[in-house]
């Protein structure tokens, strides 16, 4: 993974300083709290329903064991020993003080880590497929390109006071895996007409307000103009994005009234007049970076492991946490597990420091020292050697994190909600609880299948909850929390927006409404359909009878 | 129905209420009522003080009401942040206050 060099370690340390010089004038009175507001936004810091929160930046989400048991260390010292990991691979303190902040961020800066770029208007931390690196279906990592990105962008003078916040996120595999068409930039690395790997670029998805799926600005863009022509594209924005309304200044909104055949066009024209060779990097650079990224030497391994093949036979929760959290690496004698941090009970993404170093210490042992996060807000290690999942299964169960749900329905993501969050407008964990419960039988989630639910308790959508397959909307009815329940989002190639399915549900009927969708697909589904199958082929009319009656 | 003023601390931002005796409390029970307008205005302006003074930030009034001796907020927000914590941590772990 990318180190820090001198300029890295020197520029986060004086931005630790800085910030600790605010924090102390703020409470020393030279600073008013509408002062200190953007100082602290700047820097991650939030205030929240109960308590400031800090929101710690995974870049591309790579963490290794030492930076994991960092963070392990911070909650247990300065919060109350848990974080959550965001669906933007971040990662989230709830708790901690005003007073102690320098502290934090002094003790993430010892293992290369900061919170720039985790809020405001600028160009956010930079998202990934979190299988970089090691899927099976890749044809370029990712990860460098997130890097110079990373670089680029970090108080770039020209993009810090943007119209609103902006965020990228690249994949370079065949599934996107990143949700690329809902990022107000997605990134999809292809091969190009010479056989030269460029970026497919999409502009203007997101989801918020208004979700939109990102448009396809350019087919092929060769890799060494990334920077300049996101340059270009970010140009046209900060000119014309708006700045008179918040609902209507993400670059979603600017491209969808344009046109995106405008859009383009000012994109081009500003690019071809722009001087590449200043902002395009120079080959060597690029391999410099691309250096950090060396793939982990692992040693050849067999294809096929018959303790894993007995294994599967005789035990079930084995069998089934295979299928679903163990996926193909590049290897043939390699797989990638995922850790489910969605086990029922558990708030989703949440991880407790116990848990944090006993991954740290897995990583270590099984994973060539890597760690992973998800958007999807579970934790990856991307390189297991086949023939030690059974070891690395007994230690999961073990330390209570063997559950065998990913992209399953207990798989949900979940925002903070109205338990944490100064803009949520009703709670959605207490929901995501209540259906875990329901549908805790892991033999009930095998039948149904693949099914993506996600959650937000406000219009943010912070929970992705208009890509899920079944998307749940906390909203405030007149004191009320009620949920509008959506459906056939899709966060993958053929990306969708859901449609709302009818009125919205009280709390405690959000669980029977979800368990009658379900069954209304079980009932209908065609042989191997999967829950978005059906719907593409059956539409919103059977769902809506079974949810409200015949019309 | 009576107010209170709320905040968060600025030191640590717990959710705090100015208090019967003087002073910001973290508990409900113990927030000094204001019965009408200009009761609570003076409050306000009270709680003005307080972030002149660097203890508090993030000050507005709110409306409760008062059971057996108890206050109680009336919005859900409000009684999430009366609580001091989210209201499902007793499944998985528990918050220490």
């Amino acid at each position: 993974m990318y180190r820090y060099d001198e300029f890295d370690s020197a520029f986060v340390r004086e931005r630790v300083a800085e910030f600790k010089g605010q924090v102390e004038r703020r409470l020393a009175g030279a600073l008013t709290e509408d002062e200190f507001r953007p100082l602290r936004l700047r820097n991650g810091l939030y205030l929240q329903l109960h308590a400031y929160m800090l929101r710690i930046a995974i870049p591309y989400g790579v963490l290794s064991p030492k930076q994991l048991r960092q963070l392990a260390m911070i909650g247990r010292k300065w919060d109350r020993g848990y974080g959550h990991f965001t669906t933007r691979q971040n990662l989230q303190y709830n708790w901690v003080k005003l007073v102690d902040i320098p502290d934090v961020l002094a003790a993430l800066a010892d293992v290369e880590m900061h919170c720039i770029q985790t809020s405001g208007n600028c160009v956010r931390n930079v998202t990934a497929d979190p299988f970089a690196g090691a899927a099976h279906d890749e044809l370029e990592d990712p990860r460098p390109w997130c890097e110079i990105l990373r670089q680029w962008s970090t108080l770039h003078p020209e993009f810090n006071w943007l119209p609103r916040k902006f965020k990228i996120a690249v994949s370079g595999a065949a599934e996107d895996r990143a949700a690329t068409g809902f990022h107000d930039i997605g990134l999809r690395i292809v091969r190009g007409p010479d056989g030269e790997n460029g970026f497919r670029v999409f502009v203007g998805g997101g989801m918020g307000r208004t979700p939109y799926v990102g448009l396809e600005i350019r087919p092929f863009l060769p890799k060494q103009h990334l920077l300049s022509y996101i340059e270009s594209i970010l140009r046209v924005y900060n000119l014309h994005g708006r700045r008179d309304n918040i609902n209507k200044a993400r670059i979603k909104i600017l491209v969808n009234q344009l046109g995106i055949e405008k859009f383009r066009e000012d994109v081009e024209a500003d690019w071809a007049r722009s001087r590449k060779d200043s902002v395009d990097l120079p080959e060597d650079e690029i391999r410099r970076i691309m250096s950090y990224f060396t793939p982990p030497e692992l040693p050849a391994r067999p294809a096929t492991d018959e303790g894993v093949e007995r294994r599967r036979l005789v035990d079930s929760a084995f069998a089934t946490w295979l299928k679903h959290n163990v996926r193909p690496h590049r290897e043939p004698g390699y797989v990638s597990a995922v850790i489910s941090l969605k086990e029922p009970g558990r708030t989703p993404g949440d991880a407790n420091s116990d848990d944090m170093d006993f991954v740290a210490d897995l990583a270590e042992r099984f994973s060539a020292n890597e760690v992973r996060v998800n958007y999807t807000q579970n934790l990856i290690l991307p390189h297991v050697a086949r023939a030690d999942l059974p070891a690395l299964y007994d230690e999961l169960v073990r330390g209570g994190l063997a559950t065998g749900n990913y992209d399953l329905l207990g798989d949900m993501i979940c925002c903070p909600g109205l338990d944490y969050c100064n803009l949520a407008n009703a709670r959605s964990i207490p929901i995501a609880k209540e259906i875990a419960k329901r549908f805790a039988d892991p033999e009930r989630q095998e039948l149904i299948g693949p099914l993506r639910l996600n959650m937000s308790g406000c219009i943010n959508a912070c929970g992705h909850h208009h890509s899920g397959n079944i998307g749940i909307l906390g909203v405030d009815k007149k004191g009320t929390e009620l949920y509008q329940i959506s459906l056939g989002g899709n966060p993958k190639d053929a990306a969708a927006v859901g449609t709302i399915i009818g009125p919205g549900f009280r709390a405690e009927a959000v669980p029977e409404a979800i368990d009658t969708i379900v069954e209304t697909y079980l009932a209908n589904r065609d042989e191997g359909e999967t829950f978005l199958d059906t719907w593409n082929r059956l539409g919103a009319a059977p769902f809506k009878e079974a949810l409200y009656g015949a019309a | 129905m009576p107010d209170v003023v709320t905040a968060n601390r600025l030191v640590d931002g717990i959710v705090v209420y100015l208090a019967k005796n003087g002073g910001w409390t973290e508990d409900l029970d113990d927030a000094r009522l204001a019965e009408t307008e200009d009761e609570t205005k003076a409050l306000e302006a009270e709680a003005a003080k307080a972030i002149a003074a660097r203890i508090v930030v993030a000050v507005y009034p709110m409306p409760v009401e008062v059971e057996n001796g108890h206050v109680h907020a009336l919005s859900v927000r409000e009684r999430i942040r009366a609580a001091h914590k989210t209201t499902l941590t007793k499944d998985w772990y528990d918050v220490p206050l």
